[in-house]
């Protein structure tokens, strides 16, 4: 089984979030950015179903200065990486770099996170889908491979849906999957010498531009109450915020 | 020209994010000169279709088909957008539900349209097409401005009011081209938890946190939801500890809800929790420690024991609902 693991490249979940020129940029001053959490639980089920039934894991990142972080994904086991050479503009985008790889590379799984901690969007799995005509297992919380077919779990609002579809197909992580590999020093090692293969992007999708950004407004302040009389807060919840 | 609306139900009851929606649909119409459709699939309830109408549907418009009785993302997206181009729609709204978020992606890439997923506000229409979105999990917004003529905006549910300001329409059935060879993934069970407010729809969400000591103690944070008709969350150490369900895991690398009213019960408030619920619209924090992070970003807070404090809670809230 040949499995693709789109990795999206994040800052880390503790980032103070600013933004520079004009509120027109994510300010990566000092920022240590990851795999995606996401992206590093589909990579790490996809080690497992390889190790289960053979095949082999290469990880796909759309983006310029993220060899460092391509290279974890590496140590944590993968066989080999593709770098789409480009700025991940937006979705639509990125999804049509990685269906092209995913088609020119003969894959049979396209593996990816159920969303980026960044942007959020969670619509690069279906859009792959969608480019390539393949089944889409959307936010799985539990997978498995026999022969063609796999099975899976999913997240449906309010519970959970088991399905199934045939290979090839595109699923997406969501947490519960597996717990995330850890490199071990021999992965470390091994990985500055896997091969990762630099490719351009083909043009076009061009669709949208991520122009401005702002912080949420700060609160006004907290008010207390006194824990002796606490049925005060649901009176004010009530009466002067009517949320109940 | 006109916007087009996925209007989810579940067993023919419409989501409360359809009729948002919808309502969003309807005043981006007005902006852009045009009407507003809702395209439901699969409804046998011609009632609760012409009911769409009062949300602002100007047309309700049903896809029908033996193949579309269970959501599959691309047999819906195939039947979405042979009604949506029957309407010469170019404009599509669908709400970040579960099913929205593999349907949308599916309808952008088959219109090949500009997709924004996320978005929390009215478009705006005066430069351009630009949309509002939360990024960084909740910790910022961006704007984006869409470029194609077809655009796919995928709303975040509780972040637009429905609004019921029209009329019930005659919904109208369509019979659309979807085979069983659209089908790619088969439905082979589904279990929802009867009877609960799922998190992602709720308005009033109560959540616990290490501070409740054990999962003995859940009875009272289920009590409270119950007479605040509120759904259950957690702390991600509190599902860690399988205290609780992954499901009800609530931050950063869990579920991200926008609630009318979010109750935190000896959460801390980490900045990884904060960017799952921090815009909520109000936020209450009970917490012993009145150093915790979460009160700055509170706007009630009640510096106490929770078990002190939640069985007074408990108390006024049935008097308040009986």
């Amino acid at each position: 089984m040949k499995i693709l693991v789109c990795i999206s490249v994040v800052p880390d979940t503790t980032t103070k979030i600013t933004f520079t020129d004009a509120n027109s940029k994510f300010n990566t001053a000092g920022v240590q950015f990851i795999v995606n959490p996401y992206d590093e639980l589909a990579l790490t089920k996809a080690l497992e179903l390889t190790e289960q039934y053979g095949g082999t894991v290469t990880v796909i990142n759309v983006g310029t200065d993220t060899e460092p972080v391509i290279r974890k994904a590496l140590a944590i086991g993968a066989t080999d990486a593709i770098r789409v050479n480009a700025e991940p503009k937006d979705a639509m985008f990125v999804a049509a770099q990685i269906a092209a790889q995913a088609k020119a590379g003969g894959f049979d799984l396209v593996f990816t996170g159920r969303e980026s901690i960044d942007y959020n969007g969670g619509m690069v799995a279906g859009l792959v889908a969608e480019m390539l005509d393949w089944p889409l297992l959307n936010v799985v919380t539990k997978i498995e491979v026999n022969g063609n077919t796999v099975l899976a779990t999913r997240d449906i609002d309010g519970g959970k849906e088991d399905l199934e579809c045939q290979l090839p197909c595109v699923a997406s992580a969501q947490k519960d999957l597996c717990e995330p590999r850890i490199p071990n020093m021999r992965g470390i090692m091994g990985a500055r010498t896997k091969p990762l293969n630099v490719v351009e992007p083909f043009a076009g999708f061009d669709f949208a531009d991520y122009h401005l950004y702002e912080l949420p407004p700060a609160k006004q302040g907290v008010r207390l109450i006194d824990p002796a009389n606490a049925g005060e807060l649901i009176d004010l919840l009530h009466n002067e915020k009517k949320v109940i | 020209m006109s916007v087009i609306v996925f209007a989810e139900h579940n067993e023919n009851i419409f989501k409360k994010s359809s009729f948002e929606a919808i309502s969003y649909g309807k005043d981006l119409a007005d902006k852009l000169n045009t009407n507003c459709v809702a395209v439901a699939i699969g409804c046998s309830d011609t009632n609760a279709l012409s009911n769409l109408g009062k949300y602002g549907a100007s047309k309700v418009l049903n896809a029908t088909g033996n193949t579309l009785k269970v959501f599959e993302a691309a047999a819906f997206a195939k039947a979405f957008c042979e009604v949506a181009q029957s309407q010469s729609g170019n404009v599509v709204i669908i709400s970040n539900t579960y099913n929205g978020k593999s349907l949308a992606p599916r309808v952008a890439a088959r219109m090949n349209a500009s997709i924004v997923s996320g978005i929390v506000a009215m478009a705006d229409t005066t430069s351009g097409f630009s949309v509002k979105k939360s990024c960084f999990s909740n910790k910022a917004f961006t704007y984006v401005q869409m470029k194609e003529a077809n655009k796919v905006l995928a709303l975040v549910p509780n972040s637009y009011p429905a609004k019921e300001s029209g009329s019930s329409v005659t919904p109208e059935n369509v019979s659309v081209a979807v085979s069983d060879a659209d089908i790619k993934t088969i439905s082979k069970s589904i279990s929802t938890v009867k009877g609960k407010v799922p998190l992602t729809e709720a308005e009033v969400v109560v959540s616990g946190g290490r501070g409740m000591k054990g999962p003995e103690n859940w009875g009272m944070i289920e009590e409270l939801a119950e007479w605040l008709g509120a759904a259950t969350a957690c702390s991600k150490p509190v599902a860690d500890m399988d205290w609780r369900p992954h499901s009800e895991h609530v931050g950063q690398t869990g579920i991200t809800i926008k609630p009318n009213l979010y109750m935190a019960i000896g959460i801390s408030g980490a900045i990884q929790h904060l960017a799952g619920v921090g815009s909520s619209k109000v936020i209450c924090v009970i917490n012993k420690d009145p150093e915790a992070p979460f009160f700055k970003a509170a706007d009630y807070g009640i510096v106490g024991d929770a078990f002190e404090v939640l069985p007074q809670l408990i108390e006024r809230a049935k008097q308040l609902k009986a």
